[in-house]
């Protein structure tokens, strides 16, 4: 305790300092001790401005401002949110909750309103309904407030090609009101992270893909968020660097952060996400747990048949009753409780040239996104 | 999120300040030379060349008198470049201030960032015009420490209209409307290279509209040595047309990236 104290009048002359500051900040950067350059910054919404946070505290002491809403175990409240572009709904009274530490899925087809929500919840666009609070701040009255504790990995990269891969980290830290020697102390941690150490000077058009979407997601952790957003984080790479991002995803999980994410890709929901939402025009279809959704909307284990006779056998066939069948293209999806006659059919029409293949698999969530949000072409995304 | 108020400024913009001088710095050669060089060689050629062969105009040596039209269009020139095609890639093609409106700053921080930027461009062009004035001796008049404050005015209007254009631009073809329509006419037509009076007086009371003819109204007095005719008017003039399209910048950013 007498220690902390220390510690805290210490730093304490530095609690005054305003939001930025720029000038002061190369003459201070060599009298500090280096344990008073690892603290981070943390809003103060009361003063609206930031103050330290001692690099002694732990994430789970990090206090809970005083909520106007939502309760405090919830990272976002969103109730009845409507968003509209002119004529069009977009977002059509929408509702979820996400708890503290939760990875949460916010699934839908293209235009089905996940970057208008991810917006609404960023303050960035206005809505028409609705209420919504993020880390126990209303928004958009508060929405600078939570930025602060917010990372945000876009859908779209939008690294600074002007800078190298550091400076792109500095640059943005001083957004969050950071000086520049914290941020120095932390690029090292956040480009291991990324698995960019080599790459430090690197300019942004020398990076990959899965390494702009690293930087992109270290970029994001440079203001220590409580809350994570991710829209599609994976999308456009290749499969080494989509496992690499979700093995840092959990790490983040794991050290209780929370995360919110949009994503087609179902094998990755169901990888990431302890409960999830699918979103169809704007509206909530269903949600729940992966293997909760799995279990109430298909059946349990599916046949997929492929190949030229795939017609020919579903004709062939006397299906049984609870089986469902769907057929899309030349492959023939049956949801069924009783694979065993089905198999046996097929084992008995093998005859080896590949003109009819079959898959014996569990459910798995695409299969009920498509059975919620159906097999055709979304083309309509704003 | 109230769509119609005037963009508020705030220290918050400092960070983007500081982003625009870490990008210039590593460019500062080639774009100091494009700056500095053109309106300098422009002043030499008309100055001296054009200026040998003419009388004084209005009682004084050409190039003289040209200086002062000369610094006001360099104000011009530096932030219509930097506000339209530059500021248009930040926001349009790099996507950069997406990036910034996810952290705690708002986007009038990153409007007021750019006006600055703009005027403290406008300020560094012109300045070095001065500084050849003094240099070559064609003018050593004590009103010319007057000017630097007037060119602030003068450079965050000219950095508040190209960012106008710029909030409503779909491509970087649609700046051509920006120079041909506005920024050419204003350059040849409002007094930098002959006096006013020399046009038809309808063209002369429209193009007076424009704050290129206020501006010069203003600066050529102080590079000449005496204190400009009906000073006052002329800063208001251009004070509400620098109000006004600050205000619009406003709305029309809004508009384009917060909806």
């Amino acid at each position: 305790m007498q220690a902390n104290f220390f510690l805290f009048r210490v730093i304490r002359p530095n609690c005054q300092r305003t939001l930025f500051n720029g000038h002061h900040i190369y003459g201070r950067q060599a009298t500090e001790p280096p344990e008073i350059a690892c603290a981070a910054h943390r809003w103060d919404a009361a003063s609206d401005r930031y103050s330290w946070r001692s690099p002694l505290s732990t994430r789970s002491v990090t206090p809970t401002r005083p909520d106007s809403g939502g309760s405090a175990d919830l990272a976002i409240s969103l109730k009845a949110l409507t968003k509209r572009f002119g004529q069009q709904l977009i977002v059509d009274g929408l509702s979820f909750t996400v708890n503290r530490g939760e990875c949460f899925g916010l699934l839908g087809p293209n235009g089905a309103g996940k970057t208008t929500t991810l917006r609404s919840l960023l303050g960035l666009t206005p809505f028409d309904a609705g209420s919504v609070a993020v880390l126990g701040h209303p928004i958009p009255q508060q929405a600078r407030q939570a930025r602060a504790r917010i990372g945000l990995v876009p859908q779209q990269d939008n690294l600074d090609p002007e800078f190298s891969v550091a400076e792109n980290l500095l640059v943005f830290g001083r957004y969050f009101g950071l000086r520049d020697a914290d941020i120095r102390a932390r690029i090292p941690e956040l480009l291991a992270f990324a698995s960019l150490t080599g790459k430090r000077d690197a300019r942004i058009d020398e990076l990959s893909g899965g390494m702009k979407r690293r930087l992109t997601l270290a970029r994001a952790l440079i203001n220590e968020p409580d809350l994570l957003v991710l829209d599609e984080p994976s999308t456009g790479l290749d499969p080494q660097a989509r496992h690499l991002i979700w093995s840092r995803l959990k790490a983040l999980r794991a050290q209780g952060r929370t995360l919110l994410l949009t994503t087609h890709f179902m094998d990755e929901a169901e990888r990431l996400c302890d409960r999830l939402i699918v979103i169809d025009n704007g509206r909530a279809i269903d949600q729940g747990a992966p293997h909760e959704l799995i279990a109430r909307h298909v059946e349990p284990e599916v046949v997929e048949v492929y190949g030229d006779r795939a017609q020919r056998w579903l004709a062939s066939l006397q299906m049984p009753d609870d089986t469902r069948v769907e057929v899309n293209g030349e492959t023939v999806f049956c949801y069924t409780r009783q694979p065993q006659p089905l198999l046996a059919s097929l084992q008995s029409m093998q005859i080896g040239d590949g003109s009819l293949r079959f898959l014996h698999r569990p459910a798995n969530l695409e299969d009920v996104f498509l059975r919620l949000t159906g097999r055709d072409l979304r083309e309509d995304e704003r | 999120m109230t769509t119609l108020a005037f963009p508020r400024p705030s220290r918050r913009s400092v960070p983007v300040l500081r982003r625009q001088f870490l990008v210039w710095r590593k460019t500062a050669a080639t774009t100091l030379l494009g700056d500095l060089l053109d309106p300098l060689i422009m002043l030499l050629a008309l100055g001296y060349g054009l200026g040998g062969l003419l009388p004084p105009v209005e009682g004084v040596e050409y190039i003289a008198w040209l200086a002062g039209g000369l610094i006001c269009m360099s104000a011009l020139w530096a932030p219509t470049f930097e506000c339209t095609f530059a500021a248009y890639t930040r926001v349009a093609v790099q996507r950069g201030w997406e990036a910034i409106l996810n952290t705690p700053l708002v986007l009038d921080d990153v409007l007021w960032a750019e006006l600055a930027w703009g005027t403290i461009k406008a300020l560094k062009s012109a300045l070095f015009i001065v500084a050849v004035v003094l240099a070559l001796d064609i003018a050593r008049e004590p009103t010319m420490w007057l000017i630097p404050p007037v060119l602030i005015l003068i450079g965050l209007c000219f950095t508040a209209m190209a960012l106008c254009f710029t909030a409503v631009a779909r491509s970087y073809d649609f700046f051509i409307y920006y120079f041909t329509l506005g920024v050419t006419p204003m350059v040849f037509l409002s007094g930098v290279f002959f006096p006013m009076s020399e046009l038809p007086g309808w063209l002369s009371s429209l193009l007076s509209m424009l704050p290129l003819v206020p501006a010069v109204e203003l600066v050529r007095p102080l590079v000449l040595g005496s204190l400009p005719e009906n000073a006052l008017q002329h800063l208001i003039h251009l004070a509400a047309f620098t109000a006004a399209a600050i205000w619009l910048l406003g709305v029309l950013m809004r508009r384009r990236l917060l909806r």
